[in-house]
């Protein structure tokens, strides 16, 4: 397969220095608002601090990929004596918690690394050095690109199966 | 649409239950911002000169400023008003921490408390829907615990609690509002609090909060996050440490103390110690200091580094900030912050203010060594320093044996223990306890501010005018050099000629009518952080901060879509502030009250202090006795105030 080169994206995140300020969910919920900057409000934000004070807890996680379904198991880490939340690392957006929807419509929310920006906004807004932008380059096998057409096709099979909507095109097609 | 603001105030009647979403008048930033504005605007039109800080009539109300919630750094502060038992004025504490932004986001400016609580309650506000709840289980909790124990109840750790310890609850004029790692500590809001029974307010929301010109705000930032990333990699020269910097004072950051150790007056105002700051003491304490603090934490959308969580020994954990580090040692005259760190805990738990109540319990040891308390009054009390300050502060914090009248603070308790204790109350104005500190000529910029201010709490009234002149003009001329903040070009030449010594040094310079001039600038740049909720640390209170003058009218403008110049925030802040005189006014407050302790000065100058007094009455548009003229409130649009001053006789017409 040809190899091509791939960028990929990073933010490193240096937990001990963060102050708990809550600005990068300030910021994220800001730049994605629309129009920009029009609406603040952190339950919107795709980067949330994970917060126990007493505990010395302040850890920014960043919304990642939506899962239809829960894990089988929980994860507790303990990390020098103190203990995160359960599942307190992972990125899922996640029928188990209420972490990265939408507050109105309960939509999955996803960090796009503000696509489009040099810096994601967060990394930009936090004076603290906490979230560290990265790029780098890294040779790939060549993939192909899958389109949204063929990405709700799959979705379509996943719910329906193969059969059901393959029966369900023929009859489209016969119809015109 | 309502910009910046939401728009509605949560109205709770305590007696009936009754709760209330009351819309409110969006002409109302154009007249008076939000925050303090809005609120004093409140307390005149509905408490009266004759309601008392313990009557059901006396509003307590918890607000958040224009600009919480929005983008701009450190817009944090939650401003909580109320008649106070102590001066029987309209006090005003703050405090910073995440309470407002989330009181924004549930759909709400303010939290207006009205009447008393039957039962013990606590209020829980999500997201829109309003509980009354039992909280006859939290009673007796500290301060903190009661955080937690909230949380935990509601299955929540985001939830935003305000909540008061022991010392609320028994009513005691130093109780403090504590909340994450801040306090609204002043003047007794604790103590209104605890006699309306209401232990805490829990806020968690999700709602959305506007920018009318987003885009237009955000560029406004960019400027003020380059102005602050200046700051922090530029400290002012030439003056101490914990004036060089943005943000409140960095006390959990820095640990040489020399320059307060060695310059305030310490027990109860009463001794400075020249040569505390050793060696060896400077080792302890930075020792000690490393020992306790496990991280450095902000408040909410602040890049600094204010606060810490506090992690010592065996003492179970709690958060801090600012000057509370000394002020138990130092007022106890235990030369180990290892002390400090300890009953610092306990304050916090029971719920003090740590500027007041170490000056109480100094000067209940003061009139025991002086014969005027009794074995009888310290009975139980342990010998050693450490042991007395945990009793006492037990004692003042239950209301138990003498604790119940110091609790009352020093000015009612002296009077109250009489027999020569009255002289032992020397370091408050207008029954209030100031910051320990005895100097030695009378300086004008200062005594203006101790005198006249409606915040009775100097710290919160100075920051931008440096406190003391520059030794050579060099210096002077390095400061002035890059000072965008200054209202105007030619206020430069005042510092330039500010010696330390000859005629153009204190008491003489800055003259009366500069400094009436200095100070207004000062005072109006807090008002409108108070307005705004933005934290005084990063703008009011600091040299050179990134707030200031000349940019908050377009951050205002930006955020909440009403245009405003700078001459518009200018007169806004001035009609606060002579609304919130007039309420005073109205209270009783005159000229005869304006005045600092006899012996905050060695070298007193009577005549210089009475046209001092009179240029900045003049120069505020005041009458001699310190009252509001009609012509100055006609002018602020408060032809009202003028109308009911009149009335009540306060006022005189012609």
């Amino acid at each position: 397969m040809a190899k091509v080169t791939k960028k990929v994206k990073r933010i490193k995140i240096d937990a001990d220095k963060c102050n708990g300020c809550r600005g990068c969910e300030i910021i994220c919920s800001a730049y994605h608002a629309t129009p920009r900057y029009s609406t603040i409000n952190p339950a919107r934000s795709r980067i949330r601090v994970i917060t126990n004070r007493l505990e010395d807890i302040w850890l920014p996680v960043f919304a990642g990929e939506y899962t239809a379904a829960e894990c089988l198991g929980r994860d507790v880490y303990v990390i020098d004596g103190k203990e995160y939340d359960e599942c307190g690392f992972c990125r899922a957006v996640c029928p188990s918690r209420d972490l990265f929807k939408d507050p109105d419509s309960g939509l999955p929310l996803k960090c796009d690394m503000c696509e489009g920006e040099e810096i994601p906004q967060c990394v930009q807004w936090c004076l603290n050095d906490v979230l560290v932008y990265e790029e780098r380059e890294e040779e790939v096998d060549e993939e192909f690109e899958i389109t949204m057409a063929e990405a709700g096709v799959d979705s379509l099979i996943n719910q329906y199966g193969l059969d059901k909507v393959a029966d369900m095109v023929a009859r489209r097609r016969k119809d015109r | 649409m309502r910009y910046a603001e939401v728009g509605y105030n949560l109205e709770i009647d305590l007696a009936t239950g009754n709760i209330e979403r009351e819309e409110t008048d969006p002409g109302l930033i154009a007249a008076h911002l939000g925050g303090l504005g809005t609120s004093v605007k409140i307390h005149w039109d509905r408490v009266g000169p004759e309601v008392k800080a313990f009557d059901p009539g006396n509003l307590l109300i918890f607000s958040s400023g224009l600009l919480n919630a929005t983008p701009a750094y450190s817009a944090n502060r939650t401003v909580v008003t109320f008649v106070s038992p102590q001066t029987d004025l309209l006090a005003y504490p703050m405090m910073g921490g995440f309470w407002s932004a989330e009181l924004k986001h549930a759909g709400y400016d303010k939290v207006i408390l009205s009447g008393k609580s039957p039962d013990w309650i606590y209020i829980w506000i999500d997201d829109g829907k309003v509980e009354l709840r039992d909280a006859s289980h939290l009673l007796g909790r500290g301060a903190v615990e009661t955080q937690t124990l909230i949380q935990e109840e509601l299955g929540d750790r985001n939830i935003q609690v305000a909540a008061i310890g022991p010392a609320g609850e028994n009513r005691v004029f130093t109780a403090s509002i504590e909340q994450g790692r801040s306090s609204a500590s002043r003047l007794g809001g604790g103590a209104v609090m605890g006699d309306k029974k209401v232990k805490a307010i829990a806020v968690r929301g999700s709602k959305d909060v506007y920018l009318a010109r987003g885009a237009e705000f955000m560029n406004h930032m960019k400027a003020v996050t380059e102005y602050v990333n200046f700051r922090n990699a530029n400290p002012i020269p030439d003056v101490m440490t914990i004036l060089s910097g943005i943000g409140s004072p960095q006390e959990m950051v820095h640990t040489d103390e020399k320059w307060h150790t060695e310059n305030f007056m310490w027990g109860n105002a009463r001794t400075r110690r020249r040569e505390f700051w050793t060696d060896e003491i400077s080792d302890l304490w930075a020792s000690r200091q490393h020992a306790a603090i496990k991280r450095l934490i902000s408040c909410y959308n602040c890049p600094q580094h204010c606060g810490a969580l506090i992690s010592y020994g065996d003492t179970p954990r709690y958060m801090a900030k600012c000057f509370g580090k000394l002020t138990y040692a130092m007022a106890a005259y235990v030369d180990d912050l290892d002390f400090s760190w300890r009953i610092l805990r306990q304050a916090t738990e029971y719920g003090v203010d740590s500027f007041s109540t170490p000056q109480i319990l100094a000067f209940a040891v003061e009139l025991k060594e002086a014969g005027i308390l009794t074995d009888a009054d310290f009975e139980g009390c342990p010998e050693d320093n450490e042991g007395r300050f945990f009793w006492l502060l037990e004692k003042v914090a239950k209301r138990e044996g003498i604790g119940d009248v110091l609790a009352d603070g020093v000015y009612y308790a002296a009077r109250a223990i009489g027999n020569g204790a009255e002289e032992f109350d020397h370091n408050t104005i207008k029954k209030h306890e100031q910051l320990p500190l005895k100097l030695g000529t009378l300086d004008p910029l200062y005594f203006l501010m101790y005198s006249t201010n409606e915040k009775i709490s100097i710290t919160q009234i100075e920051g931008n005018w440096p406190q003391a002149a520059f030794p050579s003009r060099e210096q002077r001329e390095t400061f002035v050099k890059d000072w965008p903040q200054l209202p105007e070009e030619t206020w430069k030449e005042w510092l330039l000629e500010w010696e330390i010594r000859g005629e153009k040094a204190i008491p003489y310079w800055p003259t009366p009518d500069i400094s009436a001039k200095i100070v207004d600038w000062m005072e109006m740049l807090h008002n409108i952080d108070d307005a705004l909720c933005i934290c005084a640390g990063m703008a009011s209170f600091c040299l050179k901060p990134p707030y200031h003058i000349h940019n908050y009218h377009l951050l205002i403008s930006a955020a909440a879509g009403v245009d405003m110049s700078e001459e518009d925030v200018k007169k806004i802040a001035n009609r606060n502030r002579n609304l919130h005189r007039a309420y005073n006014n109205r209270r009783g407050m005159t000229r005869a009250d304006e005045k600092p302790p006899e012996d905050h000065w060695k070298r007193r100058f009577p005549e210089l202090e009475e046209e001092l007094l009179t240029t900045y009455y003049a120069h505020k548009g005041w009458t001699y006795d310190g009252i509001p003229t009609r012509e100055r409130l006609e002018e602020l649009d408060l032809k009202y105030v003028a109308d009911d001053l009149e009335q009540r006789g306060i006022l005189h017409h012609g």
